[in-house]
């Protein structure tokens, strides 16, 4: 037995209340601590403020109205979160609905596997000290592919490096995180 | 089902997770991994880190009203998006292109039909359904077509690919698949610009076929 045993994220656990017993409490504090890090996000993209504010609001709205879908056996809260602001801010910035795969189905038996929910936990802490650990180049690419509304070939327009260079950075990132990943498992 | 071998390539996953990947392609890959859960798994891994640059980001303070506004909309009702769920052989993405419908079928000849889901400047996706035994219409891309088996398999220089298996081409493949033996095959096919037909419809007819 751990001498104390590891704790669900907190944002996973006011998902989880929003989920099971529609708290609206938990539901603000998610508002709290997810809207400012959405609006800084989405303006990162060239989004302007008035904009990316009626984007938060669209994202936190999906939060408590699709909660039903959240798996923390899946998926992070961050993570869940993540891919909701990008399918609202492509879906409103580009007008256009994007494909999504098959939800897939949730089992209404199964039980709650604490375990895995702390190891995907886990590993979103892992992953954000890993990201610290990054070259300051690896994590501009990094931020830039994922935080930026840009294609790759934009990418390099913008920081004048040539398409090859751009996409092995971001490789060579991947390889890094998933390297430190492994060395703090 | 038989296993799929053929998997979305990474940096395409990494560009989808992104939200960066064209929509024709995007629909491929959510089609994919409808189909995948090895890709499924992929995809969790990108919006992990995702998730983590999320959390990591600078945050920008939200005017005071934006939570009093979304706190109060909580309880109004609300008109649901239709969800198209997979139906036979096409997978969610697949049946919200076709608006929920069975897909409409234009005759290519030769017994091969397609079913253009969207076409604009930046690209085109489509249905395309080929007798057993038939060759895909000869043909090149100007850029990149990404095509994934829905029914059947079909089988070309490059290998063989059956029910999820995507196969990726780029402007140096010039191949002709040619649908197995069993049931006609089927894909969903991306491509950011006209395929290039190199016989079965002439050149002159592309535009008509819009091909």
């Amino acid at each position: 037995m751990p001498v104390q045993a590891p704790q669900m994220s907190q944002a996973t656990v006011w998902l989880v209340a929003v989920r099971d017993q529609r708290d609206k409490d938990a539901f603000g504090a998610l508002f709290d601590y997810f809207a400012p890090r959405l609006k800084g996000f989405i303006m990162r993209s060239g989004t302007g403020a008035a904009q990316a504010e009626e984007i938060v609001q669209d994202v936190m709205l999906t939060v408590w109205r699709k909660a039903e879908m959240f798996d923390p056996h899946r998926a992070q809260a961050s993570a869940w979160i993540y891919q909701i602001a990008r399918n609202r801010q492509i879906d409103i910035i580009r007008k256009e609905s994007r494909p999504i795969p098959d939800e897939l189905a949730q089992d209404p038996e199964a039980e709650p596997d604490a375990s895995q929910i702390l190891a995907f936990d886990q590993e979103a802490e892992q992953l954000k000290t890993a990201l610290d650990l990054l070259q300051p180049d690896q994590k501009e690419m990094i931020e830039k592919a994922y935080l930026g509304d840009l294609t790759h070939q934009e990418i390099s327009v913008q920081t004048g490096l040539p398409l090859g260079t751009v996409k092995s950075r971001i490789r060579l990132g991947l390889n890094r995180l998933r390297r430190e990943l492994k060395g703090l498992r | 089902m038989s296993a799929i071998t053929h998997h979305i390539p990474e940096d395409m996953m990494a560009a989808y997770a992104a939200g960066t990947l064209p929509h024709p392609y995007a629909m491929v890959v959510a089609a994919h991994i409808s189909l995948c859960s090895e890709c499924r798994a992929a995809l969790g891994a990108y919006h992990a880190v995702g998730g983590a640059l999320l959390e990591k980001t600078a945050n920008i303070a939200v005017t005071n009203s934006l939570k009093s506004n979304v706190m109060a909309m909580l309880d109004a009702p609300v008109q649901p998006k239709p969800v198209y769920d997979s139906q036979g052989i096409y997978p969610g993405p697949v049946m919200e292109a076709l608006h929920g419908r069975s897909p409409r079928w234009k005759t290519l000849g030769m017994g091969v039909k397609q079913s253009i889901l969207s076409e604009t400047d930046s690209g085109s996706v489509r249905l395309l359904y080929i007798p057993a035994g038939q060759a895909v219409p000869d043909h090149s891309h100007n850029g990149l077509e990404l095509t994934l088996v829905l029914q059947g398999s079909f089988s070309d220089e490059t290998g063989r690919f059956g029910v999820g298996d995507v196969e990726i081409g780029d402007e140096d493949l010039e191949h002709t698949p040619i649908a197995d033996a069993g049931d006609a095959c089927i894909c969903l096919a991306a491509t950011d610009a006209p395929l290039r037909f190199n016989a079965f419809v002439p050149r002159l007819l592309q535009p008509f076929f819009r091909i």
